[in-house]
C-alpha cells in the first residue's frame, strides 16, 4: 500500500519535499540567491528525470487520485515548462530579496496542476486548482515596488475567484444532477439533460475562464503586461496547459455523452477565440499584451483541435502544449532578458534588434515563426494536426476559418519579425550578455522546436498513450 | 540514385554557411553547394533515362518511402517522373545563377545566401513529394525565405511588398491545407486507413460530390502561387521589391511550385472536378494573360514589365493545365520550364543594369548597347524569349499549349486559345519598344549623371557565367526540344 502510494504519486511526493527543503532553507540559513537558484534548478532537474523512472497506471484515496502514462506525461511536459522558466528567471531573481519564497509559490502552484490533472472526482480537481491559482496571485504581485505588478495580481485573483466561483457552482449543480462526484461514476448518469447542460455551461466558463476562452479573455492582458515576465510565461504556458490537461480529461471522460452539445459550443467558441485573440493582438505594441493575445489566439486553435474527441485529437492537444512549452518560452525568454536588462518592453523596441543581437534575434525569429506555424519548426506540425483532428469531425467550416485566420496571425508575428530585421532604429537595445542558465534554456527550447515537430517519435508516443472516442 | 540527396546537398550547403565567416567564404561555399546540386540534377537525369531505357515503366523513379507519423498515416515518400526531373533541373539552374549575380553581395551576405539555400531545398523537396504533407510541408518551407529576402535586401516599398507576399502566400497555402483535409479524410485504403499518399489516392477514386468541393480550394491554393486572375497582386509588387537573385528564385522558381502543385495535386487527383471547372479555370487564365499582357504595356519600370509578363506567361500554364488535353498539358510544363529559365535570365539582366545605372525608368536609360555590349544582348534574348521567337524556349512551349488547347473543340476553349494567341502581339508590342528605347538610340544615363557614361562596365566573369547557364537553358530547350517533350510525356 505505502509503496503503492510512492510509486503512483511520486512526482506530488518530490515536488512536497522540494518545497519543505526550501522553505527549511529560508527559514534555517542565511543562504545567498546564487545557491538558492543553483539548488533549485537543480532540484527541478531531479524533479524532470524522476518523473520518466517508472510508469504505472493506477489510482489511490477512492478514485479520488489517478494515474496513467498518459498523465505522467502530461506532468512531464509541466515540469519541464517549470525548469525552463526557473532557468529563464535567475537573472531576475538573483537581485530579488525572496528567492525561496518565489520557488515555494511556483512549486505550490505546479503541486496543485498536478493534483488536478491527476483528479478523479470533482472535488479532487477543484482542490488542485484553487492550489494551482491562489499562489500565482501572490507571484503576479512580485515585482514588490511596481504599482502595475500589484495591480495585475489584484485583477488575476478577482478573476479567479470569479471563475473559481463559477466551477463550484457548476459542480454542485452536476452533482444534484448525477448523485456524484466521481468521474467514472458520473459519466453513466449524464443524459443531456437541461439541468446538466446548464451545469456543464458553468463548468465550461470555469475552464473558460482559466484557459481565457473569448469572451472570459478580458483579465489576460492586463495580467500579462502587470505581471513579471516570469510569472507572465508561467502563466500564458504552465498554467494554460495544465487545465486544458484537465478539461480534456473532463470533456472527454464524464462529458462523452453529451458530445453533441459541447461540440457546437466549443465550435462556436474556438472561432471567437481564434478571431478576436488575433485582432486584437494586431493592436498591441506591448510586446507583453501581444503575446497575451496571441497566446489568446493559440488558444483558439486548440480548442480546435479538442472539437474533434478522437485520440487524434487528445494526442494533438498534449502534443501542441509541449510545443507551446518549447515556443512561447523561447519568446518569454528573449523579452525576459530584455526586460529584465534595459527595461524595455514595446514592439518598437525591437527595432533594428538584429544588428546588435543576431542570436537573440534568431531565437526570437525561430519562436515566433514556431507559433505561427512555420515549417520546419514544430508550431507547423502543432498546428496541422489539431485541424486535421478538427476536420476528423467533417465540419469544413471550421476549418477553413481557423486556415484563414493563420494569415492574419502570421501577419502580427511577421510584424515582429519585421520590427527585428528591417527596420532602422536610432537607439536599439544594446548588445546583451546572455548569462549562462538563459543561455541553457534557450537552446532546450530551440532544440525542442526543431526536433519535436521533424522526429516523427515523439508524435507516435504521445499518441499511443492518448484515448478519445 | 537517392532523391533525399537533393534536399541534404542544400540542407549542407546551408549549415555550412553558417560556419562561415567573410564574403569570400560564404560565396564559395554557396556557389560549390550550387554547382553540386546541378550536378547532382544531370545525374539524376541520365539515371532517369537509362532506368526508362531499360523498360522500367513505373509510375515514379527512386521511389523512397518511411513512414513519418504513423497514427495519422503520414509518409515521407519522394519520387520522381519526367516532370519532377524537369523542374529539379530548372530549380538547379536558376540556384547557381543566382548565386552567381549576387556574387558582391555585401549587406548580411551569409544570411542572404543561407535563405537563399534553404528556398532552393523547399524547392526540390516540393517537386519530389509524392505525399501530400511533405508537400504541403516543402511549399511552406519555401515561402518564408522570401519574407526575409524581400524584406531585407530588398528596395523600394519593400516592408510591403515583402508583407503582402507572405501573407497572400500563406493564404494560398491555407487553401491547400484545407483541400489536403478534405482530401485526406475523403480516402480509403485497403487496410482501412486515410491516406496522404499521392499515387494511392489517384487510384483510391475520390466521390465526385467531394472533388467538386475541395478542387476551388487546391487549385485556388496553388493558383495564388502561380499569378491566377485574381490572386496575382502580389506578382507585381513582390518582384519588383526584391533582390535580384530574390526575383529571379521568385518568378524562376516559386510560381512553378503552384504549377505543378495545379497540375499533380489539383487536376491529377480530382479529374472529374477538373473537367467540371475546366471553363472556369481557362476564363481566369485567358484574362490573366490578356490583362497581364496590356498591363505590362503601361508600365515604366523594367522589373514591373516583367513582373506582369510574368503574369501574362503563367497565365499560358494555367491555360494549358485547364484544356485538359495530353498536349496542352505537356505545353503547360514546358511552359513552366521555359518561363523559369527566361524570367531569371530576365530579372539578371534588369539586375545586372540596375546595377550600374541605379535605375529601372525605361524613360531614362538609353543607347547601353554601345557601353555594355554583354549584359545587352542578354537583354534582348530574354526579351525576344518572351515573346516567343523560334529557335527560343519560349516559343516551343507556346505552340505546344495553343496546339494542344486547339483540341478542345467546344467554342469558349476556341475563343479562348485564339484570344491568348492573339496577347503574344501585345508581347511583342512592349518586349520591342522596352528594348529598342533601353539598347539602342544615343547613350542616356539621366539619373546618374552624364559624366558616368564613360564609366560604366560591361559584365564581370561570375555575371556572364549566370547568364551563359541561363542561356545554355534557353537554348537548349529551345533547338532541340524533343528531349524534353521525351522527358515530360512519360
Amino acid at each position: 500500500m505505502l509503496i503503492d502510494f510512492i510509486i503512483l504519486m511520486k512526482q506530488e511526493l518530490i515536488i512536497t519535499v522540494i518545497i519543505f527543503i526550501l522553505l527549511l532553507l529560508k527559514i534555517g540559513t542565511d543562504i545567498s540567491n546564487e545557491k538558492i537558484l543553483n539548488l533549485a534548478n537543480g532540484l527541478l532537474l531531479l524533479n524532470l528525470a524522476a518523473g520518466f523512472v517508472g510508469n504505472q497506471q493506477g489510482m489511490l484515496f477512492n478514485e479520488m487520485f489517478l494515474t496513467n502514462p498518459l498523465i505522467v506525461l502530461e506532468k512531464n511536459i509541466l515540469s519541464l515548462g517549470t525548469l525552463i522558466v526557473s532557468l529563464q528567471s535567475a537573472d531576475w531573481l538573483k537581485k530579488h530579496d525572496h528567492v525561496p519564497e518565489f520557488y515555494i509559490l511556483l512549486l505550490c502552484t505546479l503541486l496543485g496542476m498536478f493534483f488536478m490533472i491527476s483528479a478523479g472526482n470533482l472535488l479532487m480537481f477543484y482542490i488542485g486548482l484553487e492550489l494551482s491559482s491562489i499562489p500565482l496571485a501572490a507571484m503576479a504581485n512580485f515585482d514588490l515596488g511596481k504599482r502595475r505588478s500589484s495591480e495585475a495580481a489584484m485583477k488575476f485573483i478577482m478573476s479567479s475567484a470569479f471563475a473559481s466561483g463559477l466551477l463550484l457552482f457548476g459542480i454542485s449543480l452536476v452533482y444534484g444532477a448525477t448523485g456524484t462526484l466521481t468521474f467514472s461514476e458520473m459519466a453513466g448518469h449524464i443524459t443531456g439533460g437541461s439541468l446538466q447542460v446548464f451545469a456543464f455551461v458553468l463548468l465550461l466558463s470555469g475552464f473558460a475562464f482559466k484557459i481565457s476562452v473569448v469572451p472570459f479573455h478580458l483579465w489576460t492582458a492586463d495580467v500579462y503586461e502587470g505581471a513579471p515576465v516570469a510569472v507572465t510565461s508561467w502563466l500564458s504556458v504552465i498554467s494554460k496547459g495544465s487545465v486544458l490537461f484537465a478539461f480534456v480529461s473532463v470533456l472527454y471522460t464524464v462529458f462523452k455523452p453529451m458530445a453533441a452539445t459541447w461540440y457546437n459550443m466549443l465550435f462556436v467558441l474556438s472561432v471567437l477565440t481564434i478571431l478576436i485573440g488575433n485582432l486584437f493582438a494586431i493592436r498591441q505594441n506591448n510586446i507583453k499584451r501581444f503575446l497575451a493575445f496571441s497566446s489568446i489566439a493559440q488558444i483558439g486553435f486548440i480548442l480546435v483541435g479538442i472539437t474533434g474527441s478522437s485520440q487524434l485529437a487528445t494526442a494533438s492537444v498534449v502534443y501542441f502544449v509541449l510545443i507551446y512549452v518549447f515556443s512561447n518560452l523561447a519568446a518569454f525568454g528573449v523579452v525576459a532578458l530584455v526586460s529584465a536588462v534595459t527595461g524595455r518592453e514595446q514592439v518598437s523596441d525591437y527595432k533594428g534588434f538584429y544588428k546588435t543581437n543576431p542570436v537573440l534575434s534568431w531565437v526570437l525569429t525561430i519562436a515566433l515563426f514556431s507559433l505561427a506555424g512555420v515549417p520546419p519548426t514544430a508550431g507547423f506540425f502543432g498546428k496541422f494536426f489539431l485541424l486535421m483532428s478538427g476536420a476528423g469531425k467533417g465540419n469544413y467550416v471550421l476549418i477553413t476559418i481557423a486556415a484563414l485566420n493563420m494569415i492574419i496571425s502570421f501577419y502580427y508575428y511577421l510584424r515582429i519579425v519585421k520590427a527585428i530585421f528591417m527596420d532602422a532604429n536610432e537607439q536599439p537595445i544594446e548588445r546583451l550578455i546572455i548569462p549562462a542558465y538563459a543561455k541553457l534554456a534557450m537552446v532546450i527550447c530551440i532544440v525542442g522546436i526543431i526536433v519535436t515537430g521533424l522526429a516523427g517519435y515523439v508524435y507516435d508516443y504521445i499518441h499511443s498513450l492518448s484515448f478519445g472516442f | 540514385m537517392s532523391l533525399s540527396i537533393l534536399i541534404i546537398l542544400p540542407l549542407i550547403t546551408a549549415i555550412a554557411l553558417l560556419l562561415c565567416n567573410g564574403l569570400r567564404q560564404v560565396r564559395v561555399v554557396a556557389l560549390s553547394g550550387a554547382v553540386v546540386q546541378l550536378i547532382y540534377a544531370f545525374i539524376l537525369l541520365v539515371a532517369y533515362w537509362q532506368q526508362r531505357a531499360a523498360g522500367d515503366q513505373a509510375l515514379m523513379l527512386f521511389e523512397e518511402d518511411y513512414v513519418w507519423f504513423t497514427p495519422l498515416n503520414i509518409h515521407y515518400h519522394i519520387g520522381a517522373d519526367g516532370i519532377s526531373i524537369a523542374m529539379i533541373l530548372l530549380t538547379a539552374f536558376v540556384t547557381i545563377a543566382g548565386i552567381l549575380v549576387s556574387w558582391s553581395m555585401e549587406k548580411l551576405n551569409k544570411e542572404f545566401f543561407f535563405l537563399l539555400t534553404l528556398l532552393s531545398m523547399g524547392a526540390y523537396g516540393f517537386f519530389i513529394s509524392l505525399d501530400l504533407f511533405t508537400l504541403f510541408f516543402f511549399l511552406e518551407v519555401a515561402v518564408i525565405p522570401k519574407f526575409l529576402l524581400i524584406g531585407i535586401w530588398g528596395s523600394g516599398r519593400k516592408e510591403y511588398s515583402a508583407m503582402k507576399l507572405a501573407l497572400m502566400l500563406m493564404g494560398g497555402s491555407a487553401l491547400v491545407f484545407v483541400a489536403l483535409a478534405g482530401i485526406y479524410f475523403n480516402t480509403q485504403t485497403v487496410a482501412g486507413e486515410h491516406t496522404f499518399d499521392l499515387l494511392q489516392i489517384a487510384q483510391l477514386h475520390i466521390p465526385v460530390e467531394v472533388q467538386k468541393i475541395f478542387f476551388p480550394f487546391a487549385f485556388v491554393g496553388f493558383g495564388v502561387f502561380t499569378a491566377l486572375f485574381p490572386f496575382h497582386t502580389w506578382v507585381p509588387d513582390g518582384h519588383s521589391s526584391a533582390p535580384t537573385a530574390a526575383s529571379m528564385f521568385l518568378a524562376g522558381i516559386s510560381m512553378k511550385l503552384g504549377g505543378y502543385g495545379c497540375l499533380r495535386v489539383a487536376t491529377l487527383l480530382m479529374p472529374e472536378a477538373a473537367q467540371a471547372y475546366s471553363w472556369i479555370i481557362i476564363m481566369l487564365a485567358t484574362i490573366a494573360i490578356i490583362y497581364g499582357a496590356f498591363a505590362t504595356m503601361m508600365q515604366t519600370d523594367l522589373k514591373y514589365i516583367n513582373a506582369y509578363s510574368s503574369v501574362s506567361h503563367c497565365g499560358f500554364v494555367l491555360l494549358g493545365i485547364g484544356m485538359l488535353t495530353k498536349t496542352a498539358i505537356m505545353g503547360a510544363v514546358m511552359q513552366m520550364v521555359s518561363h523559369g529559365l527566361m524570367t531569371a535570365l530576365f530579372f539578371a539582366a534588369i539586375g545586372m543594369l540596375y546595377d550600374r545605372t541605379h535605375t529601372r525608368q525605361v524613360a531614362q536609360l538609353g543607347g547601353l548597347l554601345k557601353v555594355m555590349p554583354f549584359i545587352a544582348t542578354v537583354f534582348v534574348i530574354a526579351g525576344l524569349c518572351s515573346l516567343g521567337l523560334p529557335g527560343l524556349s519560349g516559343f516551343v512551349a507556346e505552340v505546344t499549349v495553343f496546339m494542344g488547347a486547339w483540341q478542345n473543340a467546344e467554342a469558349l476553349y476556341r475563343i479562348a486559345t485564339i484570344l491568348a494567341c492573339a496577347s503574344i502581339v501585345v508581347t511583342a508590342v512592349y518586349i520591342l519598344r522596352a528594348m529598342g528605347k533601353v539598347i539602342m538610340g544615343p547613350l542616356q544615363v539621366t539619373d546618374s549623371g552624364s559624366s558616368l557614361g564613360n564609366t560604366l562596365t560591361d559584365a564581370g566573369w561570375n555575371e556572364k557565367a549566370a547568364a551563359a547557364i541561363l542561356i545554355i537553358g534557353i537554348l537548349a530547350i529551345g533547338i532541340a526540344p524533343f528531349w524534353l517533350t521525351e522527358l515530360i510525356k512519360q
